[in-house]
């Protein structure tokens, strides 16, 4: 545990280093890089603050009003038949829409469960190996400049639905 | 997106009316417009850190060095020819994605998106992109061991395997639909 928080907390500083000493290497002019850089950074995030300011008090909204609460309850019992504990459900329904929400759901299963309960485990394994769905392809393409997401969203999705069922699974094969 | 947003909004105003939680609503609305903006105050300041140093990789040919390393890999999940450009950014933010780099691998995948897309509707490549970035595959899953350090879980990385073993079926999954989609979808 302290050995891969020390590599992943290297990760960051070791990857500057790396990119300076080999630019510097290479004869570029790696301070100019960077502000040029940092410049369209700026952009970037210019073209994606506005989806983002649209999107988001929709899945306030939507948490805010109980839907997600009663989604969920309404959805355990298929849950439990693709083999996702029910207890999990909020977690799995918020999870695409909400990175933070996802976060502290998570953290409540941990808390009512234990974090190394098979439950907490399905959780924690669940947040790991899956993005906030909705986020993404609402950056991508409101940079893109894309209208017509066609099938992103359906097929990104059913890469979410195998990783929860597949989390579900995993925590069982490994830790019971 | 223009349905997902209606249907959210729309579910939600329902069912908050009718279980009593309307009032809550709008103040819902206007904190979710809020958090966008603290959201991108938030990681603007390490994205455009990121995308200096992007900068230094595309100068150095550095990036073009990392693309020849994952061409195999890109050709494979993207069949059809992408050009350099977007082969370049692709593969670095597949790696950056690895290392979870997320604010890094976000401008990188922007830029091959902006490559991929032609017109106002997602192309097929720009799809799988999505896909791709949607399902998260990276090497050590620090936030959600974090989680578990902060409720006592006894050694919180124990779960690596595991994410591994889920993040390769989850985007295996997703690629396939692409894959199966880019056949049926029409329109």
């Amino acid at each position: 545990m302290a050995r891969l928080n020390a590599v992943s907390a290297l990760v960051v500083p070791v990857m500057l280093c790396f990119t300076a000493i080999y630019g510097l290497y290479r004869g570029v002019d790696i301070y100019d890089c960077l502000i040029a850089g940092a410049k369209r950074g700026l952009h970037v995030m210019a073209d994606i603050l506005p989806a983002l300011i649209v999107l988001l008090p929709a899945v306030y909204m939507f948490r805010e009003s109980g839907a997600a609460d009663m989604l969920a309850r309404l959805l355990s019992p298929v849950f439990g038949a693709l083999g996702i504990p029910p207890e999990t459900a909020p977690l799995v329904l918020l999870r695409p829409i909400s990175g933070s929400g996802a976060n502290a759901v998570a953290g409540e299963i941990m808390a009512s469960h234990g974090a190394d309960s098979l439950i907490g485990r399905t959780a924690a394994i669940m947040l790991g190996s899956t993005e906030t769905t909705f986020y993404v392809t609402a950056v991508y393409f409101s940079a893109a400049g894309v209208k017509k997401a066609r099938y992103a969203v359906p097929a990104a999705l059913i890469a979410d639905l195998a990783g929860f069922i597949a989390a579900s699974f995993a925590a069982r094969l490994f830790f019971s | 997106m223009a349905w997902i947003w209606g249907v959210l909004v729309a579910a939600s105003t329902v069912v908050g009316i009718v279980t009593g939680n309307g009032e809550g609503l709008g103040t819902a609305a206007v904190e979710g417009a809020k958090s966008a903006v603290t959201l991108v105050m938030g990681i603007g300041g390490v994205t455009c850190l990121w995308t200096g140093v992007m900068e230094i990789l595309e100068r150095s040919g550095l990036s073009a060095g990392l693309a020849r390393i994952t061409r195999p890999v890109i050709s494979v999940i993207f069949p059809d020819s992408i050009g350099e450009d977007a082969e370049k950014n692709i593969s670095a933010n597949m790696s950056a994605n690895l290392l979870g780099l997320g604010n890094a691998a976000t401008p990188l995948g922007i830029a091959a998106a902006k490559e991929l897309s032609e017109g106002d509707a997602a192309t097929d490549n720009l799809c799988t992109l999505v896909v791709l970035n949607t399902a998260s595959i990276q090497l050590i899953p620090t936030t959600a061991a974090a989680l578990r350090a902060s409720f006592g879980a006894a050694s919180p990385f124990d779960i690596i395997p595991a994410v591994w073993f889920t993040s390769a079926i989850s985007v295996t999954a997703g690629l396939a639909a692409a894959g199966l989609f880019r056949k049926l979808w029409r329109g």
